[in-house]
Formats: C-alpha cells, sequence, structure tokens
C-alpha cells in the first residue's frame, strides 16, 4: 500500500503533497513560486544553482530535490533568503558579461527576470569577472556564447536525457569548469535546430542562440515584458 | 515656492551615449511639475560646466573611462547630498565595458583603439595613429562602474531607462518617500 497524501506549510501556507514529490514540485502545484534556474520542466532535477535554497525545519536545502515531508515547515519568501538568492544571481551576473541591452536574449532571459524579481538593483559589492571566452559561430543554424553561460547544466541535460546525444558536457574544475561541446566545434557535432537542448525553452539565458530569429520580438512584447518570473504559478492559486 | 526653497539638482555625461539626458527628457510634460521642485545647477541641460552651490542630487550618466571621468565622478561625490546612478553604463559600465573583455586579446584596449583608427575596414584615418593629443583625457585600462569609483547612494535601471522610472524616483526622493523600485518597473534594457 501506498503512503498516503499529507500536508506541509510554506510561510505559513499549507501546501497538499504526495509521497515522493519535491518541495518544489508541491509548491508549484499548489500554485507557490520558489525562484530556480537550474530546474527546468521535463528535465532531471539537479539543485546545482542554489537559487531555490528554502529554509525547511531550519535547514537550508534546494526546494528542487528535497522531498517534501509531513509537518514540514519550510520558509521561502523571507527578507534572509531572498538576500541570498539575489546574492547568488548577481554573482551569477559577475561571473559572466551580462550585457543586457544588446543581448538577444533580453526580455526573455531567465536570468535577467530573476534579477527584476529579486530587486537586483543596488550598487554591488562584487568584483566583474569580466570572462574572455570565444564566440562558437561554426554552426550554420547556431551559436554559442558562453560569456552568459551560467553553468546550469539544462543543455547538458536536455541534450543527454531527451534528445539521446550528448552535445554539450562540462570541461575543467571549480571556478574554471564551464560548458563546451563534444567536438572541435559546434559544427563538428550532431547538434541540430529541432534538438530539445537548442530549443528556446532549454537555455534559461543568451548563451545557445538560435541564429535568425534575434530581436524578433518587439520591446514590450517578450516573455517578461507581460510579468514577473514566476507570476504564472502564482497565478494558479489565484484561480 | 521660491528659487531658493527648490531643491538643485546636477547631472553630468561620463562615458554613456547621452541617451540617459535624453531619458530625462522622456518625462515629458511632467517636466513643467518637476521643475516646481527643483532648478537645475551644473548640467548639459544647463549648459553650466561648474557647480554654483552645493547640490541635494546629483545624477550621473555613464561610467568611466577615462581620468577625466573620475574627477568629474569625485567631485560630483564631493558636492551633491545624494549620488544617482542612472543607467546601466553608470551602473556596471554598460556597452563601454565591451572593451574591457574582447575575445582573443590579452591587451584589449589597445586592440580596441588599433581597431578603431588603424586596422578597421571602416577606416579612413590618413594619420595612421591612434588620437594622443596631450588635451586628450588618458584613457582608463578598463571602463569602471560609478559604484567602483566613489559611493552611489541610489542605481535607477535601464537603458535607458524610462522616463517613468525616472520621473517617479526622482519625485518620491524629493517627498523624502522612496522606498526601492515596483519590481514590475526594473528593466535592465
Ligand atoms: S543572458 Fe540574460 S542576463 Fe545575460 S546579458 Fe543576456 S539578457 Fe542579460
Ligand atoms: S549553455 Fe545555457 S543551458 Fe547550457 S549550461 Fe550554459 S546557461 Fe545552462
Ligand atoms: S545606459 Fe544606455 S542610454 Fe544610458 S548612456 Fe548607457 S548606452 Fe546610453
Amino acid at each position: 500500500m501506498s503512503d498516503p497524501d499529507f500536508t506541509f506549510t510554506i510561510d505559513g501556507t499549507t501546501i497538499p503533497a504526495k509521497p515522493g514529490q519535491t518541495i518544489m514540485e508541491a509548491a508549484d502545484a499548489a500554485g507557490v513560486y520558489i525562484p530556480r534556474l537550474c530546474d527546468h520542466e521535463g528535465l532531471r532535477h539537479q539543485g546545482g544553482c542554489r537559487v531555490c535554497t528554502v529554509k525547511a525545519g531550519g535547514r537550508s536545502v534546494a526546494a528542487c530535490t528535497q522531498p517534501a515531508a509531513p509537518k514540514l515547515v519550510v520558509e521561502n519568501e523571507t527578507d534572509h533568503i531572498n538576500k541570498l538568492r539575489r546574492d547568488l544571481v548577481e554573482m551569477l551576473f559577475h561571473e559572466g558579461n551580462h550585457l543586457c541591452p544588446i543581448c538577444e536574449a533580453s526580455g526573455n532571459c531567465e536570468l535577467q527576470a530573476m534579477a527584476y524579481r529579486l530587486d537586483m538593483t543596488g550598487p554591488t559589492k562584487f568584483p566583474y569577472l569580466e570572462p574572455c571566452r570565444a564566440v562558437d559561430a561554426s554552426h550554420p543554424d547556431i551559436a554559442l556564447d558562453t560569456n552568459r553561460c551560467i553553468s546550469c547544466s539544462r543543455c547538458i541535460r536536455a541534450s543527454q536525457d531527451v534528445d539521446h546525444k550528448g552535445v554539450f558536457g562540462y570541461v575543467g574544475r571549480g571556478i574554471h569548469r564551464r560548458v563546451a561541446v563534444n567536438g572541435s566545434d559546434l559544427a563538428h557535432t550532431d547538434a541540430d535546430i529541432t534538438d530539445h537542448a537548442i530549443s528556446a525553452d532549454v537555455c534559461p539565458v543568451g548563451c545557445i542562440i538560435r541564429k535568425g530569429v534575434g530581436f524578433a520580438t518587439p520591446i514590450g512584447e517578450r516573455e517578461f515584458d507581460h510579468g514577473l518570473i514566476g507570476s504564472d504559478i502564482e497565478g494558479k492559486r489565484r484561480e | 515656492m521660491s528659487e531658493l526653497e527648490k531643491a538643485r539638482i546636477a547631472t553630468v555625461s561620463l562615458a554613456g551615449c547621452f541617451g540617459c539626458h535624453m531619458a530625462i527628457l522622456d518625462i515629458d510634460e511632467r517636466l513643467i511639475e518637476l521643475m516646481k521642485l527643483v532648478e537645475f545647477d551644473r548640467s548639459p541641460l544647463t549648459d553650466m560646466k561648474t557647480f554654483t552651490r552645493r547640490c541635494d542630487i546629483g545624477i550621473i550618466e555613464g561610467g568611466c573611462c577615462n581620468e577625466e571621468n573620475v574627477h568629474v565622478l569625485r567631485d560630483f561625490r564631493r558636492n551633491c547630498d545624494v549620488l544617482i546612478a542612472l543607467g546601466q553604463c553608470a551602473i556596471m559600465g554598460g556597452l563601454p565595458a565591451m572593451r574591457n573583455a574582447i575575445m582573443h586579446s590579452d591587451a584589449p584596449l589597445r586592440e580596441c583603439l588599433e581597431e578603431a583608427y588603424i586596422t578597421g575596414d571602416y577606416i579612413r584615418n590618413t594619420t595612421h595613429q591612434i588620437p594622443n593629443d596631450p588635451a586628450l583625457p588618458l584613457l582608463l585600462d578598463e571602463v569602471y562602474p560609478c559604484s567602483d569609483v566613489v559611493e552611489i547612494d541610489y542605481q535607477i535601471p535601464g537603458c535607458a531607462p524610462s522616463g517613468d522610472i525616472i520621473f517617479n524616483t526622482l519625485s518620491s526622493l524629493l517627498a523624502g518617500r522612496f522606498h526601492g523600485f515596483a519590481r514590475e518597473n526594473i528593466k535592465f534594457d
């Protein structure tokens, strides 16, 4: 006999959950948004970016991988946690070159949208690392600008698990770890514009670029011009 | 309100494109409302090159790409109670900071100048030299955000920021009740 359904709370709201569900899965279903960057619908959870950090029973955990448990008390939208998340997002900006005004992902970018949601507007205390990585524009339909990569590994998981190709992978360690392709350049891989890993949804930023479609949507009509990131999930609660 | 009671605002464009100053004009007819509360001191809008007296608010467009920018920014910090970085260039270097990280280059500033004045495909520069007149301010090794050089009190994001966010921020600051931006109005482009 399977375990019965149960409830727990997020910021005082009662959330129904099924055994085996993560905190984030249960929260999504209940219309409570927990910020996330590396987690993506249809891809296996990873718990890498830590933007979804919540306090569960007083401990900091990644909501995308931590199973929900009966009567668990979860804190999500507190000033303290949001400040930690803002610092994480700010460090992602500083680790790469994020010149939003010239980026074709601007307005559709989850990193940028997360910065808006977390109010990343104060003077910074972090240095800019300003990497100088070569852009790979070898493929006829796809370009790769890893100066904007946030190492979320969504492309790696999508290419491995969905496309069964393994076009993307990590090279290097620690601060030097970055995404690379399985070949001398993108043109020498079996990457294809129809791959799930290349689709507009998978790369959260402007690193994987589909050639010839940039800047097609005017300012004001792009995804996050319509509302804060997470508002679709939060909208479920009001319905 | 007498002239003396009005808040004084100074503005300057450092390493920016002047777009942020154009955006100040985007507040349109609300300028009339604003001008009842403020008077502009040193600013490209008044063509005054020096401070006539201490100012309540200094508005900075652009980051620092040369030594003159640093000098002017410090002068603003000394002469203004509240300093606002307006737009992405002032906040994080913006487009001029593209020269900080040029692919394949160990000397990005040199590569940038050589491409701009000597090697670029669309250049006609009969001297074949990078401008080097002593009157030109010395370029910095990199383009720096304003907050790297002086303490900045507020940053208004955007490239250029919308007239709405500029007007709302200035009017709530002047009324002493600025409590941050509505998240829907934060834009980095
Ligand atoms: S990837 Fe996103 S955050 Fe980075 S420059 Fe592009 S729009 Fe901005
Ligand atoms: S290329 Fe995009 S999807 Fe892949 S790891 Fe980098 S940011 Fe994530
Ligand atoms: S932020 Fe944009 S509009 Fe303002 S000076 Fe820089 S490039 Fe121009």
